[in-house]
């Protein structure tokens, strides 16, 4: 299979478990969407140099875009794009998808043990330095 | 640079380390909690690593990692991305919960009432 289909394949599974398997329903909190949000730009800037460097390379027999610059029969000596040829931010944006799968299987698991009781707590907060806010509506 | 990888990971620890700090997110004393959500996602994916890699999707520029490999030409490099980034995930979770602490809404499923 590509690193396409994989990736792809690999997010659905994840959201088959975490719906209905361990039914922790991640995908439709908000904790879970704000907490992913700040990975995801996270991802974008680290996974930007992992790429944009070339410490990691890709081959387009695996995904939508070319092959990154200097590998796999592309000759070009140079970064790979930073937007188009199916990348974001230098990155395949299959690695979107991967990243997706890798730390949503890691937060069900983590989710799912914690309600089952395993180190529940001691929970998390509050923040050293508190922030004074309106009460909970 | 051999250490351009391990640089990488050492950002990330260190852009997450400090909310179990000052966030109190209580992540690395829950350690078997830790390790029991990490350890089976980062083997599936060496799994899937070792596949991509013997499959030609991807490969390493040999001059910007450790060049330390385990059994299936898996850089090490690779391995401890796979422990970093969940870590990182959890603490970014747990972090977002508590700022959020207390409030309706936020709720993660794990808080032992219903939810």
């Amino acid at each position: 299979m590509t690193y396409t289909a994989l990736a792809i394949l690999g997010c659905v599974v994840v959201v088959a478990l975490d719906l209905w398997a361990f039914r922790t329903r991640l995908v439709t909190r908000k904790v879970f969407w704000t907490a992913y949000a700040i990975i995801v730009f996270f991802q974008l800037l680290t996974n930007g140099v992992l790429t944009g460097l070339r410490i990691v390379r890709y081959n387009d027999d695996a995904i939508i875009g070319s092959s990154t610059p200097g590998t796999f029969g592309n000759a070009v000596n140079a970064p790979p794009p930073f937007f188009g040829d199916g990348r974001i931010a230098y990155a395949p944006i299959e690695d979107l998808f991967f990243g997706f799968a890798l730390v949503t299987l890691t937060l069900v698991l983590w989710i799912w043990l914690g309600r089952r009781g395993v180190q529940r707590d001691p929970q998390s907060g509050p923040p050293l330095f508190p922030r004074r806010h309106r009460p909970s509506r | 640079m051999r250490y351009s990888y391990i640089g990488v990971l050492a950002f990330i620890l260190v852009g997450t380390l400090w909310l179990e700090v000052l966030l109190r997110t209580r992540v690395l004393r829950r350690w078997r909690r830790l390790a029991l959500s990490i350890v089976p996602v980062a083997v599936l994916f060496c799994l899937w690593d070792i596949y991509a890699i013997a499959s030609g999707h991807w490969d390493f520029d040999i001059a910007q990692i450790t060049g330390v490999y385990l059994p299936g030409d898996l850089p090490i490099d690779e391995v401890l991305f796979f422990v970093v980034v969940p870590l990182a995930g959890i603490l970014a979770l747990e972090g977002v919960r508590s700022a959020k602490r207390g409030r309706a809404g936020w709720e993660a499923g794990d808080e032992g009432d219903a939810s």
